[in-house]
Parts: structure tokens; C-alpha cells; sequence
């Protein structure tokens, strides 16, 4: 893929894409729980792959991983993760109560966040492309950055070394979180939303 | 000592002394060739078992297939021979398990089955290994006495 392609007009689309996404996904939030939470506007970024260890905080920071694949008319996946103190603050946002341990039931609370935030990016993106796309059950990792996301290096690798990254603070209380999100689509499917969104 | 750290779709030979280390390593194989007695040792660190049918493939460090040929004809250059070579792997794991037939999740086992079938090729022996699973692995290679360093959050730390 040539960077030329990641020209002006296309990264303000995902800028809007991530803009509403992460709109879509606190108000979500926020409905879920009855609480108000407070967003700044959302970072939109195209990297290089190499350099996401360090912008997470080194390759052997543990971090919270879930990922998603998408399906129908495009094809891909989709990650978002949250540093440690980020999925503690979350929990304590989402379960009431001080969490120390990460055990089943907070696990299965995390992959369900990142169900709601990943859902409401890909609905945005959905609604600007006209393309119809459904997200799978998700799958949580809590391991090495380096580890885990290799996975979505490895994927990006058979296309080319960049990725579309999207960083948003939201704070609840005295609870601040940190969630990051990938958004990974195979090669045709990447094709298809550029050529939707104008640029091809 | 010297250690020297090998990124993803990297790959550094050296010889002793030094210790080349890989830091989380997931799906990735992370690969030593050491040869025993001239202390010369390579790491590669490929995220793709296979070049072939790969356009985006300029780096050769990045797959199994040419990052292997690429390591060990380094380590010739730097004076290793190549009968004294034998390999050491660890990685390939599968962080992630969908219910669904994705197979880029599967990338860890067919990485180190294409590392295994790439050695046996080129008539190098696996001495030790340490693959699959879960989770992450940081690995740490001396390049004098031969010995990796395995090292997990939470599947302990061994030394293969």
C-alpha cells in the first residue's frame, strides 16, 4: 500500500469516523451505567506498527487486549485495548466497587465494553460507507503489549506497516480511562471503504 | 554484557560475547541458530511463516522462509560454520480464540510449523523448544554459554 493513500481527505473521514464512534460509544456507556462521563475529543492517528509497543508503554507492559472480527461486507478485525489501571478504573466504573484482580467476571465485563466501543466505531463507520458490517463475539488477552499485539502486527503485515489508531480519554468521577482501538481491514475490504469514502 | 534487542521482523547476529534478547513475543517464532563452537549467534524474530504469494515481501527478515536464509547466511559471513549450527525456538502462540474460522489467529502454529520444516531443509536440529500456548514469551539468548531465557507474566520463567 502506498502512503500517498493516507492523504488528507481520508484521514478526516476517519477522524469523523473516530469523532462519532467514540461519541456513540460513551453515550452507550453512560446509558449502561446512569453515570455522567466526560470525553475529550478522541486522537486519530496513522502509524507505523513498530512504534505502537512504545506509544502503550513498552512490549512487556501488561495490557488488556479484545478483539473483534468484522464481517459481511467487509472483512477485518478490530482491537481495543486498555492499559492495566485503565481496566481497573473501568471496572470500578462498571462494577461499583475497587477491583484488584482481574478474575472471570471482570474479564467478561471488559470484552463486553470493548464489545459496546468497538460496535459503535464500526457502526459509524457503517453509516458513512453505507456498507453493512457485523461484529463477532469478543475474545479478551491480558498479557505482554508485544504479544498481544503481534497479532494485529501480523495481519497489518500481509498489507502494509501502518494502522489506523484511535486513542480516547474518558473520566468518570475520579475514574480515568485510557482505551486505544485498532481498526484492521483486510486488504479488499480497505479498498472498499476508501472508494465508498471518495478517495479511490 | 552487551544485550542486543531484536524488534519484529528484525533480525542480529553476534558473537560472544552478548545476549540478544526479543521482548513479548506473541504469534511471532522467535528463532536462534547458534553455532556451538565458533560462539556466533543469530536471532530472527518473523511475523509470516511464508514469502511466496506475498507481494509486500521486501523485507526478508519479516517472513520464516527467507529470514531463516537471511540469518544463517549472516552468521557464514561473520565466520560460523555451518555444521556447528543448531537451532533453538520459542513463540508462536495464539493469543486470541474465535469460534469462527479466522485464520490469521492460527498464524503461531504455522509459524513454527514453517520454522521446523525450513530447518529440517537446511539440515539444522531444534535442540530445544518452547511453543504455543496463550500467551507472550520475552526471550533471552547468550551467546556464550547458549542458553534461552524464556520468560512469561504469569507461565513462570524457564530456560531451554
Amino acid at each position: 500500500m502506498k502512503d500517498d493513500m493516507f492523504n488528507n481527505f481520508f484521514l478526516d473521514a476517519l477522524k469523523e469516523i473516530g469523532n462519532i464512534g467514540s461519541g456513540n460509544a460513551i453515550t452507550a456507556l453512560a446509558n449502561m451505567l446512569s453515570k455522567r462521563i466526560n470525553m475529550s475529543v478522541p486522537k486519530v492517528r496513522i502509524i507505523d506498527f513498530k512504534d505502537i509497543a512504545t506509544i502503550l508503554g513498552g512490549e512487556e507492559e501488561l495490557i488488556v487486549g479484545i478483539y473483534l472480527s468484522l464481517e459481511d461486507d467487509i472483512e477485518g478485525n478490530i482491537m481495543f485495548i486498555l492499559d492495566i489501571d485503565s481496566a481497573k478504573n473501568l471496572l470500578n466504573m462498571l462494577l461499583d466497587k475497587e477491583v484488584e484482580e482481574l478474575d472471570e467476571l471482570a474479564m467478561s465485563a471488559l470484552a463486553e465494553v470493548g464489545n459496546i466501543v468497538s460496535s459503535s466505531y464500526v457502526n459509524a463507520l457503517s453509516a458513512l460507507t453505507g456498507l453493512k458490517i457485523t461484529v463477532s463475539v469478543p475474545s479478551l488477552a491480558i498479557d505482554m503489549a508485544g504479544a498481544i499485539l503481534s497479532v494485529p502486527a501480523i495481519q497489518l503485515g500481509l498489507i502494509s506497516d501502518k494502522a489506523l489508531f484511535i486513542e480516547t480519554l474518558f473520566k468518570e468521577g475520579n475514574n480515568l480511562v485510557k482505551g486505544s482501538l485498532f481498526l484492521l481491514p483486510n486488504i479488499e475490504s480497505f479498498e472498499k471503504i476508501l472508494s465508498l469514502l471518495g478517495v479511490l | 554484557m552487551r544485550i542486543i534487542k531484536v524488534g519484529m521482523a528484525d533480525l542480529k547476529v553476534i558473537k560472544a560475547p552478548g545476549i540478544l534478547t526479543t521482548l513479548g513475543l506473541g504469534s511471532c517464532v522467535g528463532i536462534v541458530l547458534y553455532d556451538r563452537i565458533n560462539k556466533i549467534a543469530g536471532l530472527a524474530h518473523p511475523m509470516l511463516p511464508s514469502s511466496v504469494e506475498i507481494s509486500n515481501n521486501q523485507n526478508k527478515a519479516k517472513f520464516v522462509d527467507t529470514g531463516i536464509d537471511l540469518l544463517l547466511e549472516k552468521m557464514l559471513k561473520k565466520g560460523a560454520n555451518k555444521y556447528s549450527i543448531v537451532a533453538k525456538i520459542a513463540g508462536g502462540a495464539q493469543m486470541f480464540s474465535f469460534n469462527s474460522n479466522n485464520s490469521i489467529l492460527k498464524i503461531g502454529e504455522k509459524n513454527v510449523l514453517a520454522t521446523r520444516q525450513k530447518l529440517r531443509d537446511l539440515g539444522i536440529k531444534i535442540i530445544s523448544e518452547d511453543t504455543g500456548g496463550n500467551y507472550g514469551r520475552t526471550i533471552q539468548f547468550n551467546s556464550e554459554d547458549g542458553s534461552l531465557i524464556v520468560k512469561t507474566l504469569g507461565h513462570g520463567t524457564k530456560v531451554i
